[in-house]
């Protein structure tokens, strides 16, 4: 059953292709929305609450094993939930009916690479889908074929490929040892000879392969450029979950259940996510451009999920999780006003703005719900997590990590302000007076983003229990 | 494995690691846009044919045809991806030098 | 003399040549010829390392296609007049000329490094169990399905790709 998540997708964008055009353009948008919903639901219907079945299922197709457990939920999820937006605000902005035709087919395929990441077990496949949701990203990011949106494409283009360089290595070097490339066989091999100065190497080169692709410090050279110049439904995508899917959860999924997670990849995830917090946090305080802005917050919000997964106790990685799920509401929310603003005013630029939130009252007030929830302010549910991380942190005696957590939270409050204030509050800057309100899709998207982060944050204790405590299954010792 | 095949082994590894520096080479040094695509299939080749040795030595060659099989199908992609963003560079500014690439900055 | 490993090596020190010229080549379109060269002497391994399979995949695709898609974008891309390819190539000189040192460094740097002459526990059990050798033709359809999948998946992504990108549309902000 959980391959349908990957067939029926498939099996749809053949035959969407292949019908009359006129026929296809108009069903497409609503094709999309059906799967997307489906996802949505088949993975809360996964989770142990409602199937009543142990966490883990294993379903072979063929020979490769496809599972989902606690953690897939989650990210199952997540993706239907950041591709939903993704999909109505390219609706309301791609005019033209031919791209947005195209632009549905590849935000489908686009989820069909992410959920074959979350699904599989096995080394090589995992890889597969890593190319297949980077080739759509490439294809995605230079869709206006605007000059920057070429150059943004490109620069992903090149480091993504040498992050496939590194990850092909590193699989050959594993092969060495195991007998075949499923996790649990790498898995047994590793716990065998994992001393070994080749196989250590291999491991070092793949994590390094992976953090190019979940955009962290000092490998983070394309992100900034790629989200400013993606057209803004596509900086949704990628900033709500593809750096994360691709990135970060292979890197949790392989350091916690494959690779064996000792000391020194924890100090080594620790250390970068720290840095990545820093860099992040006071490059953003420099920008003009909103979405610029916004990339080097991911970048800052992506150290915290490193962050709190290295310190490999139940807490940490749990409260990780959390974070990657909150990160990927509260993002695609800020992105969807960043779209909103766009759509209306006509340019990314900050100083240009002022004063919005009296003509775009909606846009105004959810993105200050997003800002709150992004600086950990209570009781939105960014607070809960980043409380998480900082405890698990403190729990484990890394007392200087938790002081700068919590001191880069305060730099991530004074940019976020910032923001607000040149671009919702204040004089209306010249020439927006005839600024309306962004249309029906804008505000139905956001208002849900908003909701579902309140939601989350006020019922915190009850869908912390349920759903992100049992992620520490994924600890193989 | 024995010690014989082992050696063999850090033959082609000592080879692979050459090409791999030449292709990083090529890369980095590069001003045009074309070179720079073909940088990366000298490190994906380099790649591949440690993944081939890797299947000789331990003698897995049906499963590393198999996984080599998909590399190239990858491969071909991202080149005719790399392609047609090259192509619409050089239409927009006349010209495939990466230096002028550079809009983008802060 | 002539025996196996020899011959491996030939053909690796051929391959190495193969991708300096690659590198080093005055026009792109030598680089481009490099480039089939050196995939067709990794065949040339390939088919010597028992992967046949493989080995003519590589060739049709990597040292057709690929050629072909190089050279169709190359000509695409307007070439230079006479004067700027001398002024570039002798800049170019300069900058690439360094890679031979560079590949001699590297090489005298990686045999210093300290690689275990042995590798314990490892894959004799598998050795054994592969005497059957099963055709790889048999292991993608039966194992490896999934990734058959991927390959569609992808190759349906790279056409939509080739029809936004290469397309000459109506593009309406080509400034």
């Amino acid at each position: 059953m959980v391959a349908l998540l990957i067939l029926i997708p498939l099996i749809g964008i053949i035959i969407l292709n292949m019908l009359p055009r006129e026929t296809a353009k108009r069903t497409a948008f609503w094709f999309a929305m059906a799967i997307f919903m489906a996802q949505i639901f088949i993975a809360l219907s996964q989770h142990t609450l409602f199937s009543g079945r142990e966490a883990v299922e294993f379903y072979l197709v063929h020979g490769t094993a496809l599972a989902i457990d606690s953690l897939g939920v989650i990210m199952l999820l997540s993706i239907g939930i950041v591709a939903l937006p993704s999909l109505i605000v390219g609706q309301c902005m791609l005019s033209d009916r031919n791209e947005l035709f195209r632009f549905i087919n590849l935000l489908i395929i686009t989820t069909i690479g992410m959920t074959g990441i979350i699904i599989v077990r096995d080394i090589f496949t995992l890889y597969v889908f890593l190319e297949i949701t980077a080739v759509a990203s490439f294809v995605l990011i230079a869709f206006r074929k605007d000059i920057n949106g070429l150059e943004g494409a490109f620069k992903y283009l090149m480091l993504s490929a040498i992050a496939t360089v590194l990850i092909l290595t590193s699989i050959a070097l594993i092969l060495i040892s195991s007998c075949g490339t499923s996790f649990a066989a790498i898995h047994e091999a590793l716990a065998q000879s994992g001393s070994n100065p080749l196989i250590v190497f291999a491991i070092v080169i793949f994590i390094c392969g992976l953090l190019i692709k979940g955009g962290l410090v000092p490998f983070h050279g394309w992100l900034p450029d790629a989200y400013m110049a993606a057209p803004a439904p596509v900086s949704i995508l990628l900033g709500g979950i593809v750096t994360k899917a691709a990135g970060i959860y292979t890197l949790i999924r392989m350091a916690a259940s494959v690779f064996i997670f000792d000391e020194r990849i924890r100090t080594m995830l620790m250390l970068l996510g720290t840095i990545s917090i820093l860099a992040g946090a006071f490059a953003a305080l420099g920008q003009k451009n909103f979405k610029r802005m916004l990339a080097y917050s991911s970048i800052s919000q992506i150290g915290y999920i490193v962050l709190g997964f290295g310190t490999g106790t139940a807490l940490g990685i749990a409260g990780a999780v959390f974070h990657l799920f909150n990160h990927a509401i509260f993002k695609s929310l800020l992105f969807v006003n960043a779209a909103a603003v766009e759509k209306q005013v006509g340019t990314n630029d900050m100083q240009k703005m002022g004063g919005l939130s009296s003509r775009m009252p909606v846009t105004g007030a959810t993105s200050v719900i997003g800002m709150l929830s992004t600086s950990g302010i209570p009781p939105f549910a960014g607070f809960w997590s980043k409380l998480i991380i900082i405890i698990a942190l403190w729990q484990s005696a890394y007392y200087s990590y938790a002081a700068i957590a919590i001191m880069a939270s305060v730099v991530t409050l004074a940019y976020f302000l910032y923001m607000q204030r040149t671009v919702f509050f204040g004089e209306l800057a010249v020439g927006l007076e005839n600024i309306k309100e962004a249309n029906f899709g804008f505000v139905l998207t956001s208002s849900i983003l908003a909701a579902i982060t309140i939601g989350v944050g006020l019922f915190f204790p009850i869908i912390f229990n349920i759903f992100f405590m049992p992620v520490k299954e994924i600890l193989v010792k | 494995m024995n010690v014989e095949a082992w050696q063999g082994f850090l033959t082609f590894g000592f080879f692979v690691a050459l090409l791999s520096v030449a292709g990083f080479y090529c890369l980095l040094v590069t001003r045009s846009l074309i070179r720079a695509i073909i940088g990366l299939e000298l490190l994906i080749k380099a790649a591949t044919l440690l993944v081939i040795a890797a299947g000789y030595f331990t003698g897995m060659t049906a499963l590393t045809q198999s996984l080599v099989v998909t590399i190239i199908v990858i491969e071909v992609v991202i080149v005719v991806v790399a392609g047609g963003i090259a192509l619409r560079v050089f239409r927009h500014n006349d010209d495939l030098d990466i230096r002028r690439l550079n809009n983008l900055k802060g | 003399m002539i025996n196996d490993m020899n011959i491996n090596l030939l053909l690796l020190v051929l391959m190495t040549i193969a991708t300096m010229w690659t590198v080093m080549g005055r026009s792109l379109l030598k680089a481009t010829i490099g480039l089939a060269v050196t995939s067709a002497v990794l065949t040339i391994l390939m088919f010597r390392l028992n992967s046949p399979l493989a080995a003519v995949f590589e060739l049709s695709v990597c040292t057709g296609l690929i050629t072909v898609v190089f050279v169709s974008t190359i000509s695409l891309t307007k070439p230079l007049t006479h004067k700027e390819i001398i002024e570039r190539s002798k800049a170019r000189h300069k900058r690439f000329g360094y890679l031979p040192f560079v590949m001699i460094l590297a090489g005298v740097a990686l045999y210093f490094l300290k690689i275990p002459n042995d590798f314990a526990g490892m894959a004799d059990k598998y050795i054994a169990a592969q005497a059957a050798a099963p055709d790889p033709r048999r292991v993608i359809w039966d194992v490896r399905q999934l990734d058959l999948f991927g390959q569609i998946i992808l190759m349906i992504a790279g056409a939509l790709g080739v029809v936004i990108l290469f397309v000459e549309g109506k593009d309406k902000d080509e400034r």
